[in-house]
């Protein structure tokens, strides 16, 4: 069964396993160097990442204004001003400072949520992919049933089920990502299985565990950090989309989402209030894809 | 092939009952909701539980799963609470109003993202490969609503050009097809941007193949090769994925409807799941992972037929 709408087609297309290339110990800041000097894109996106990494870690000392304090004589002139450099919301708060501590709402959300579908992805991944069998069976069975569920209708019956708080949308965009990594793991595992160093360490009276992490896991971490930012950027945009419809993030901590959500009925009146929100969380997204375009890349023609 | 079709077809009935299923039960963990949502605040607990018995709702819960379904089958998928109408005919409408969506939103981006995927694709690392390839990335980035915004922002608020809202009533000061506009732009600058990508990197692997260069070494013209070998074949792999656009377009488009007040599938969804409407959440569940299932076999099925390499 192929993927579901918006899963990359990267998982088949470029899962290559073990490249025969001579591999040259660098540090680990130099390995970064080097991707970033290569690919421009990746430059771009890894600095736009970083500016907002930024601004959520010293949010408190960055942001000019408490995040929810409420000025309402601010209203007469809420555009842009030297004081309030993106101007003030519908409630007169400082939409920079709430831009700001945004950054660090999705920034904590989006990256948990896909570790914890990665975690869980990988498991599955490697159980199913090495034990073949029952539990392949099982597990890309019902794999496939989640994937059958259009994600956001899921998502709208979860969170308006359960309620929408920040543990709520990290288990629940965990889950529904997890068979897609699952997939990669899966496919990467079935390929090299059967290499002789996997033999070895089975002769060697390793456990199956070790085995899994420690011979098999290593070959899959090329494709898997490509899909993680993938996938960090379509989380972020879940994560907003989720804000906007009105289930997201409870009021009144700042969230994008939530923001746009909140101003959208005053584009008429005071457009920037509604542009700006937009304009951060496209810019997270777009730094996400790009790294991970770069990352692709030069892992392809490297 | 026939067994083929006939397995998954199976295996579509299989999932179709577990999802079911699923929604099913995790609607009714707490099937008082239900009683007391129809009553409202004001009632009391004895009224409340006295409609709870006549609802038949303190039957286990499999046994009214089978009610549901045996119903279900025979085409009655209940009433649905918030809008008080047959939840069939409710769906019915919606679904056809966004069928009407999906399928102008379908014939634009198709073509526009083969050109672009093909003529990007067709000189890597050109100039204007490079252009695409930006532009497709960052349109597949911006989230709908946040397109949505920008496009309003520019062709309502500022040049008023377009209506802000599509209700498709034609009394609202707009001729309908106008009110198709933004909507049908919103979901193309979305969904192209991942299709032209996807149809890039295919015509990229094939104009790297040995067949091509081959081709290129007996003196063939560029236009020639493109067209006489490249294309057929790049268009191959991106078929299926092209098909799959059809499940986002019918059950993907909840922010679009939401963001223009297009009286669609997806926004019933949002309002369903909001007001915990079961009966129209259960049915739509069911219509979105039908539509889903099938776009998948037609892929596989068109898949094989494409490509004749591929057997079962």
């Amino acid at each position: 069964m192929t993927e579901a709408t918006r899963d990359i087609p990267a998982a088949a297309a470029y899962v290559e396993v073990a490249r025969a290339r001579p591999r040259i110990k660098l540090g680990a800041l130099a390995r970064v160097w080097n991707l970033l000097s290569y690919s421009p894109i990746a430059t771009v996106g890894a600095a736009i990442i970083l500016f907002w990494c930024v601004c959520a870690i010293f949010a408190p000392w960055v942001a000019p204004y408490p995040p929810n304090k409420i000025d309402s004589a601010l209203l007469a002139y809420p555009y842009p001003t030297s004081q309030h450099w993106l101007g003030v919301d519908h409630l007169g708060r400082d939409i920079a400072s709430r831009l700001i501590w945004g950054a660090r709402t999705v920034l904590i959300v989006a990256p948990i949520a896909v570790l914890t579908a990665a975690a869980l992805g990988t498991f599955l991944g490697l159980l199913s992919g090495y034990r073949g069998g029952a539990a392949d069976a099982v597990i890309m069975r019902v794999g496939d049933t989640l994937l059958a569920f259009p994600k956001i209708i899921l998502y709208l019956i979860i969170i308006a089920k359960f309620g929408a708080s920040a543990f709520n949308i990290v288990a629940v965009i965990g889950v529904t990502n997890a068979p897609i990594i699952a997939r990669i793991v899966r496919a990467v595992t079935l390929d090299v299985k059967n290499r002789d160093y996997v033999a070895a360490a089975r002769m060697r009276g390793e456990s199956p565990l070790y085995i899994m992490l420690v011979e098999i896991l290593p070959n899959a971490r090329g494709p898997l950090i490509v899909d993680l930012f993938l996938r960090l950027g379509y989380t972020t945009i879940a994560i907003g989309v989720l804000g906007f419809l009105g289930v997201g993030l409870p009021p009144p901590d700042p969230d994008w989402g939530g923001m746009i959500k909140e101003t959208y009925g005053m584009l008429f009146v005071w457009p920037h209030m509604t542009i700006i929100p937009s304009i951060a969380i496209s810019s997270l997204v777009i730094g996400c894809n790009f790294l991970a375009t770069g990352l692709r890349e030069s892992s392809v023609d490297g | 092939m026939l067994r083929y079709t006939a397995k998954q077809l199976a295996n579509m009935a299989i999932t179709l009952f577990a999802v079911s299923f699923l929604v099913f039960a995790l609607n009714e963990l707490s099937p008082g909701d239900v009683a007391r949502k129809l009553l409202g605040a004001y009632a009391t607990q004895s009224q409340v539980d006295i409609l709870y018995k006549e609802m038949g709702l303190d039957r286990p819960l499999i046994v009214r799963y089978l009610e549901y379904m045996g119903n279900a089958l025979a085409g009655d998928f209940g009433q649905s609470l918030v809008f008080r109408r047959p939840v069939s005919e409710l769906l019915f409408d919606r679904l056809g109003n966004t069928m009407i969506l999906a399928a102008i939103s379908f014939a634009v981006i198709v073509p526009l993202s083969m050109l672009l995927g093909v003529l990007a694709g067709m000189r890597e690392r050109s100039l204007f490969d490079r252009a695409i390839s930006v532009f497709s990335s960052i349109c597949a980035s911006i989230p709908e609503f946040a397109m949505g915004v920008f496009l309003l922002a520019i062709f309502v608020v500022w040049l008023g050009m377009l209506p802000g809202v599509s209700p498709l009533r034609a009394d609202s000061g707009w001729a309908v097809w106008m009110q198709f506009v933004l909507p049908v732009l919103v979901v193309t600058f979305y969904d192209a941007g991942y299709l032209i990508s996807m149809i890039r990197s295919s015509m990229v692997e094939v104009m790297r193949s040995a067949y091509i260069r081959t081709a290129t070494l007996k003196g063939m013209s560029f236009r020639g090769v493109v067209a006489k070998h490249a294309l057929r074949n790049a268009l191959i792999t991106p078929f299926t994925v092209i098909l799959l656009q059809l499940n986002y377009l019918v059950s993907g488009l909840v922010v679009v409807e939401t963001l223009f007040a297009y009286p669609g599938f997806g926004r019933l969804m949002l309002e369903a799941a909001l007001s915990k409407d079961i009966a129209v959440i259960e049915a739509g569940t069911l219509v979105a992972v039908s539509v889903t299932m099938l776009t998948q076999l037609f892929g596989d099925l068109g898949y094989m037929l494409l490509d004749p390499r591929i057997r079962v």
